[in-house]
C-alpha cells in the first residue's frame, strides 16, 4: 500500500510536472516573452522550479505530506480549503451512485435469473448491456435537456447547497448525477447478480431446503440471495472506485463542486498546483477505496485467508 | 492426424447470436469510418451552409445539420473514423507494451516481474479517464497523444492479462521440454508460451476497445480530445448540449452512435469469450 502511493506520487509528479515546461509559460501564456531575464529567474524561484528534479519532488511530498497542497494561482485560496468544500461532494454523489445502482442492479439481476433464457432474462440482459454501452455524459446530456425543456426541472441550475445548509436541494441536486453514475453501476452489479443467482440455484443446499418444504419465497431470500451476496459486495466496491472517475465528467455538466470539477477547472486555468495535489488525493482515495473493499470482502468470506 | 475434422473457434463464435450481432455492428461501423477515410461521404464534414442551419433529418441531410448548417451525417461518419482510429491505436500499443511486459515478467519473475508488477498497480490506482485527462493535459490535443494517454491507462490490463497464464504455463511439461530441448528463450516464448495465453488476450482486445471508445469520446466531450471545427462524436454531444432542446437529432444521432459501436464491442468480446472457453462451449 505504502509502496504503491510512493510510486503514484512519482508518476503523478512526472505526468505533471516534469512534461508540460513549466508553469511560467503556463500562467502567463504568450506573455512570458515580455518578461525579463531576472524576473522570470526571480519567478522560477517563486514557484520553486529552479531547484533539481528531485529538489522539486522532495519539497512538494514535504509540504503535501504537513497538509499544505498549495495555492491556486489566480485567487490564492489554498488548495487544502477548496478540497475540504470538494471532496464531501464527491463522497455524497458516489454514495447516492452506488445506492441507487446497488438497487436497480440487484433488482434487474434477481428478475432476469428468475426464468433464465426467457423474454424476462433478455430484456435484463439488455438492460445490462445498454447500461454498460451509454456513456454517463451522453445520459447527463439526455436528462438536463428533458428535464429542463419538458418539465420545467432543474435543480442544479440553482445554487449548489450542502446537506446541511437545505437538505431537500441538496438531494434534488444529487438524484440525476447519482442516477447517472447509479446506472453504470447498475450494468456489472446486474451481471453480477444474475450469475451469481444462477449459480447457486443449482447448489445441493438450495434443494434441500425446497426438499425441507421450506417456501419458495423465503428460499429465494433467506438461501439463494444470501450465499450470492459475496461477489455482488466484491463488485459494488470495485465500482464504487471507478464512479469516482465518472464524477468528473458528471460533475462538469451538472455543475457540482466536488472533486472532479476542482481537477477540470484547474487545467482549463492551468493550475498546476492544484491539479497535481487533486489527483494524488483523488489517487488516495481510489487505493483506499479499493483496500477497503478487499477488507470487507475477506470479512464476508472466511474462505480467504 | 485426426480424419474428423475438428470445429475451430471461428465456428463456434459464429454459433452464439451475440457473436453474430456484434460481429455484424462493428463491420458497419469499419465501413462508415473507410467510406470517411476515402472520402465518400454525402457531404464534406466542415462544409457550412448557414441557409440550411438546424434543419431536420431529411432526403438531402439524412441526420439534419447542426447550428452551421454543416451535415451531422457525415460528421457523425468523420467522428466514428477518428473515434476508431484513436481507439484501435491505443489499444494496440497497450495490447503490444502489455502484453511484452507481462508475458517477460511473468516468465524471467524475480526484480523484473515485481518492477512491472508494481508498475502496474500504481497506473491501476487511478479512474481511468482521470488518468487519461492527466496525461493529455501534459502531452497535448493531438489525436496521437489521445492515443498515448489511452494506451498508457489500458496497458496495465493487458500485463495483468498476459501475465497470469505465463506463470502457470511456463510450468507446465512441454515448455520444460522445449527449454531441456535447448530451444533459446524467445522461441520458447513466442512458440510455446505466447500461443497459449492468446485466448484471454484476444478477448481483452475487445473489451478495451470498446473502453476506449468511451474514454477517448469522454475526453472530446470534455474539450481535451479532438479540437474543433473536426468531428468527434464526443464533441459533438458536448457541442449540441445548448441544441438539444430544439434540434433534438444534433444529440441524438451521435449519441446513438456512440453507443451502437460500444454494444457492437461488447457483443464481439462475450462472443469471443464463449468460442474461445472450451468450458462454455459446451454448455
Amino acid at each position: 500500500m505504502l509502496t504503491t502511493l510512493f510510486g503514484i506520487s512519482i508518476f503523478v509528479f512526472i505526468v505533471l510536472r516534469v512534461i508540460p515546461g513549466d508553469s511560467i509559460t503556463g500562467s502567463l501564456g504568450i506573455e512570458t516573452g515580455a518578461l525579463s531575464e531576472t524576473q522570470i529567474q526571480a519567478l522560477r524561484e517563486y514557484y520553486g522550479i529552479d531547484k533539481s528534479l528531485i529538489g522539486q519532488y522532495l519539497s512538494w511530498m514535504t509540504s503535501f505530506l504537513r497538509g499544505d497542497l498549495g495555492f491556486a494561482y489566480s485567487n490564492g485560496v489554498s488548495v487544502l480549503e477548496l478540497t475540504k468544500a470538494a471532496l464531501p461532494v464527491t463522497m455524497e454523489l458516489a454514495l447516492v451512485g452506488t445506492v441507487l445502482g446497488v438497487i436497480m442492479g440487484i433488482s434487474v439481476g434477481i428478475f432476469s435469473a428468475s426464468k433464465p433464457g426467457s423474454i424476462r432474462d433478455f430484456a435484463g440482459q439488455f438492460f445490462g448491456l445498454l447500461a454498460l454501452a451509454i456513456p454517463g455524459f451522453v445520459l447527463s446530456t439526455a436528462l438536463v435537456t428533458i428535464m429542463a425543456n419538458k418539465f420545467q426541472y432543474f435543480p442544479n441550475g440553482l445554487e449548489y447547497m450542502t446537506p446541511w445548509q437545505n437538505l431537500s436541494t441538496n438531494l434534488q441536486q444529487m438524484l440525476f448525477p447519482g442516477l447517472v453514475l447509479g446506472i453504470a453501476v447498475a450494468a456489472p452489479v446486474m451481471r453480477t447478480t444474475r450469475s451469481a443467482l444462477l449459480e447457486t440455484v443449482d447448489k445441493d443446499f438450495v434443494r434441500t431446503a425446497h426438499g425441507k418444504g421450506v417456501k419458495a419465497r423465503t428460499v429465494q431470500f433467506k438461501h439463494v440471495l444470501r450465499n450470492s451476496l459475496i461477489p455482488i459486495v466484491t463488485m459494488t466496491g470495485i465500482q464504487f472506485g471507478y464512479l469516482l472517475g465518472g464524477a468528473v465528467i458528471v460533475e462538469k455538466i451538472f455543475a457540482l463542486p466536488g472533486m472532479g470539477r476542482q481537477i477540470l477547472d484547474a487545467i482549463n486555468k492551468r493550475e498546476y498546483a492544484t491539479v497535481q495535489s487533486s489527483v494524488m488525493i483523488f489517487a488516495i482515495l481510489f487505493v483506499t477505496i479499493n483496500l477497503l473493499t478487499d477488507l470487507i470482502y475477506r470479512k464476508i468470506d472466511p474462505r480467504i485467508k | 492426424m485426426s480424419t474428423v475434422k475438428e470445429k475451430n473457434w471461428v465456428n463456434y463464435y459464429f454459433q452464439s447470436v451475440s457473436g453474430i450481432v456484434g460481429a455484424v455492428l462493428i463491420l458497419l461501423v469499419l465501413i462508415a469510418s473507410l467510406a470517411s477515410a476515402f472520402g465518400i461521404l454525402p457531404h464534406d464534414p466542415l462544409e457550412q451552409n448557414p441557409v440550411d442551419a438546424l434543419k431536420g433529418p431529411s432526403g438531402t441531410y439524412w441526420f439534419g445539420t447542426d447550428q452551421f448548417g454543416r451535415d451531422i451525417f457525415s460528421r457523425c461518419l468523420d467522428g466514428v473514423r477518428r473515434s476508431m482510429t484513436v481507439s484501435i491505436t491505443a489499444v494496440t500499443i497497450a495490447t503490444l507494451v502489455g502484453v511484452f511486459l507481462g508475458v517477460v515478467g511473468g516468465y524471467f519473475g524475480k526484480a523484473l516481474d515485481s518492477l512491472v508488477v508494481r508498475l502496474s498497480d500504481v497506473i491501476f490506482a487511478f479512474p481511468a479517464i482521470l488518468l487519461a485527462l492527466a496525461i493529455v493535459n501534459s502531452l497535448g490535443n493531438s489525436w496521437i497523444d489521445t492515443s498515448l494517454a489511452i494506451a498508457v491507462v489500458y496497458t496495465p490490463i493487458f500485463i495483468r492479462v498476459a501475465r497470469g497464464p505465463v506463470l502457470s504455463v511456463k510450468e507446465m511439461d512441454y515448455v520444460k521440454a522445449v527449454r531441456i530441448l535447448g530451444f533459446s528463450t524467445p522461441r520458447a516464448i513466442f512458440s510455446h508460451v505466447l500461443p497459449n495465453v492468446l485466448p484471454p488476450i484476444l478477448i481483452q482486445v475487445a473489451l478495451s476497445l470498446s473502453w476506449a471508445i468511451l474514454t477517448e469520446s469522454g475526453l472530446s466531450f470534455l474539450g481535451l480530445g479532438t479540437q474543433p471545427p473536426d468531428a468527434s462524436l464526443g464533441l459533438m454531444v458536448s457541442e449540441a448540449q445548448p441544441l438539444a432542446a430544439f434540434a433534438w437529432w444534433s444529440l441524438a444521432f451521435p449519441s446513438i452512435l456512440i453507443t451502437v459501436i460500444v454494444i457492437g464491442l461488447n457483443l464481439v468480446g462475450d462472443g469471443l469469450r464463449d468460442a474461445l472457453d472450451p468450458a462454455r462451449r459446451s454448455s
